[in-house]
């Protein structure tokens, strides 16, 4: 690793640092936003309880201090990641949050391990076709997979897979009472993962093959391809090795902004799925109206958004070498 | 007007561009006039639960023995209202945060795109979520949570063709005959920046209405009025005994989006030729 190299890296570290904290305060502020706080809704709940009772609990939570006494206070907590107790679980928000972390990882990363596959076979197929009716084919399903709500598309392949033909299962994360240990369970939460991540995974399906076409496309009006057909390379090997590569970067670039838009949708699929990760936590925060669990996982899913960003924008001097640090 | 000609003619020759304008025409239409003619109202039980489509009822009857098609055309005008304003208050918001960093740039440059790299980089749908819930689900609330989620991607294009225009030669004839600056991005900038902006901001309203029905699945939705997404909720439970229920208002959403996004892509030809391969 060159100095440069090493300069940019921690340079980009110490970036991430306003960031999350920009992000804690908008919690903040959208903590203090909402209509009546912890202590009132915890007396709700309780159906008859008194003003003094009220204002103990104020006091407890430490939200009769100032303002920015509070704000001190809420960002000394965030520091060590504590970001408050579930009101209703009882549990400190951010185990509930971590215990539900790894689930909605697997389920994103299986997802984009697919659309990106699958969308960089379909784009390069439909860009060497270029006109044929394969490619467009191919386009137009892109197209119309793109208006597809991925919450809807679950239902219906639940519909198709799980109920009418029967093959795959319409839910969870493991087959219930099965007990399976080691292979065999590893074996089981993919049988389980089949769909969810096949519904989240097809939008971007549709999103990498129109983009990996037209970047294809454009990779082939440079010089260096003409080069190869002077060479006598064969078009495959045109295609996969000197084109493809080059067609990539737009992909990796796509993939790091997107993951935010992604995470989002892995909410709606789990919801449909009962995937045990985030998203069934928002789902279960809603029903009981639990706004710290909520902002929590808001804070939570924001900063892995930012590290993910921060594993992207590093990995990208791997794949295209021209980029110099300066 | 011969712009305008222009515009259609161009339009016209993207086939799939003029199919899906006829295609949303026809949801406009049922949107509007369609409860008019078809007066039943979606909240209504008007008969027995889970009757199929075509049997008492047109599109049959859900859980509650609601009418469906009351529901769908009653759940069209809250897509297209939402999709519409929500895209609406984003392109407005957008291009003026856009259009005051592209222009000035520096610090103010700075601050606005900071700003915007903010909101680009928490979780769109969950900030939506986290807002509807707040402020109680209502028509305005949830146009409001979509708009805050959708302007930053329209105030990074508007920038970009600010900055482009700003140091032209025409632009720098407004300042030196002494035009404000208000006019000069207002009368000036805007008209050259605005097509690609159009073309973004048609698209936003099909990720509106694709946002919307999400957040109703989850329940997010105002609980006086049918929803496309609150019905697929609705009828989510009675998928093993009655998948249409469900297929009937995502087959809607499917078409509307799609349509949307035909004619977005015929705009973008029309509006944008040199970006035409």
């Amino acid at each position: 690793m060159s100095k440069a190299t090493l300069v940019f890296v921690l340079r980009r570290l110490l970036q991430v640092i306003p960031v999350v904290l920009a992000i804690a305060a908008f919690n903040f502020l959208l903590l203090k936003l909402a209509p009546g706080d912890a202590a009132d809704i915890i007396a709700g709940q309780m159906g008859h309880a008194t003003v003094e009772f009220t204002q103990q609990l104020r006091r407890e939570f430490g939200l009769d201090l100032p303002l920015w006494e509070q704000f001190l206070v809420y960002m000394t907590r965030l520091l060590v990641f504590d970001l408050g107790v579930s009101h209703l679980q009882g549990l400190p928000v951010i185990d509930l949050i971590l215990a539900r972390l790894p689930a909605t990882l697997i389920l994103m990363i299986t997802a984009i391990f697919i659309a990106v596959l699958v969308g960089i076979v379909l784009g390069v197929a439909a860009a060497r076709r270029q006109g044929t009716l394969a490619d467009n084919l191919i386009s137009t399903l892109a197209l119309v997979v793109y208006a597809i709500p991925a919450f809807w598309l679950g239902l219906m392949l639940i519909v198709l897979f799980s109920i009418q033909l029967d093959i795959l299962p319409s839910g969870g994360m493991v087959s219930i009472g099965a007990g399976h240990t080691g292979l065999a369970h590893v074996l089981d939460v993919a049988w389980h993962l089949v769909l969810p991540a096949v519904t989240l995974g097809l939008f971007y399906v549709a999103v990498y093959t129109r983009l990996m076409r037209a970047s294809m496309l454009e990779v082939y009006g440079l010089d260096f391809i003409a080069t190869a057909r002077a060479k006598g390379l064969s078009e495959g090997k045109i295609a996969w090795t000197h084109a493809a590569r080059n067609a990539l970067l737009p992909v990796a670039t796509l993939c790091g902004v997107q993951l935010g838009h992604l995470l989002g949708g892995s909410i709606l699929v789990e919801t449909v799925f009962g995937w045990p990760g985030l998203g069934r936590l928002v789902f279960d925060a809603l029903l009981q109206r639990d706004l710290n669990l909520l902002l929590g996982i808001l804070f939570v899913s924001s900063v892995v958004v930012v590290i993910a960003n921060l594993v992207v924008d590093l990995l990208y001097g791997l794949l295209d070498p021209r980029i110099v640090h300066k | 007007m011969r712009g305008l000609a222009t515009f259609w003619f161009r339009f016209r020759r993207n086939r799939a561009a003029v199919v899906g304008a006829a295609v949303l025409f026809v949801v406009v239409l049922a949107a509007i006039f369609g409860p008019w003619f078809y007066p039943v109202d979606p909240f209504d039980m008007v008969g027995r639960p889970y009757t199929v489509p075509l049997d008492q009822f047109p599109l049959g009857t859900d859980v509650a023995g609601r009418d469906i098609l009351a529901g769908i055309l009653h759940g069209a005008r809250i897509s297209l209202l939402i999709g519409l304003l929500a895209s609406l208050a984003a392109t407005i918001v957008g291009v003026t945060f856009g259009a005051i960093a592209g222009y000035y740039g520096g610090r103010i440059d700075d601050l606005l795109m900071r700003t915007t790299e903010f909101f680009l980089t928490i979780p769109s749908f969950v900030l939506a979520v986290v807002l509807v819930a707040i402020f109680q689900p209502s028509v305005t609330t949830v146009t409001v949570a979509i708009a805050v989620v959708s302007w930053p991607s329209v105030a990074r294009l508007a920038r970009g063709e600010f900055i482009a225009h700003r140091d032209r030669e025409y632009v720098q004839g407004c300042r030196a005959i002494g035009m404000p600056d208000w006019e000069i991005i207002l009368l000036q900038i805007m008209p050259n920046a605005l097509p690609p902006v159009i073309v973004v901001a048609s698209l936003m309203v099909a990720t509106a209405i694709l946002t919307e029905s999400g957040l109703s699945f989850l329940g997010l939705s105002d609980p006086n009025l049918v929803s496309w997404g609150y019905m697929i909720g609705v009828a989510r439970t009675a998928l093993r005994t009655a998948w249409w229920m469900a297929a009937i208002p995502g087959l809607m959403i499917v078409i509307t989006v799609l349509a949307i996004n035909l004619i977005g892509e015929g705009l973008n030809d029309a509006l944008n030729p040199k970006l035409r391969k």
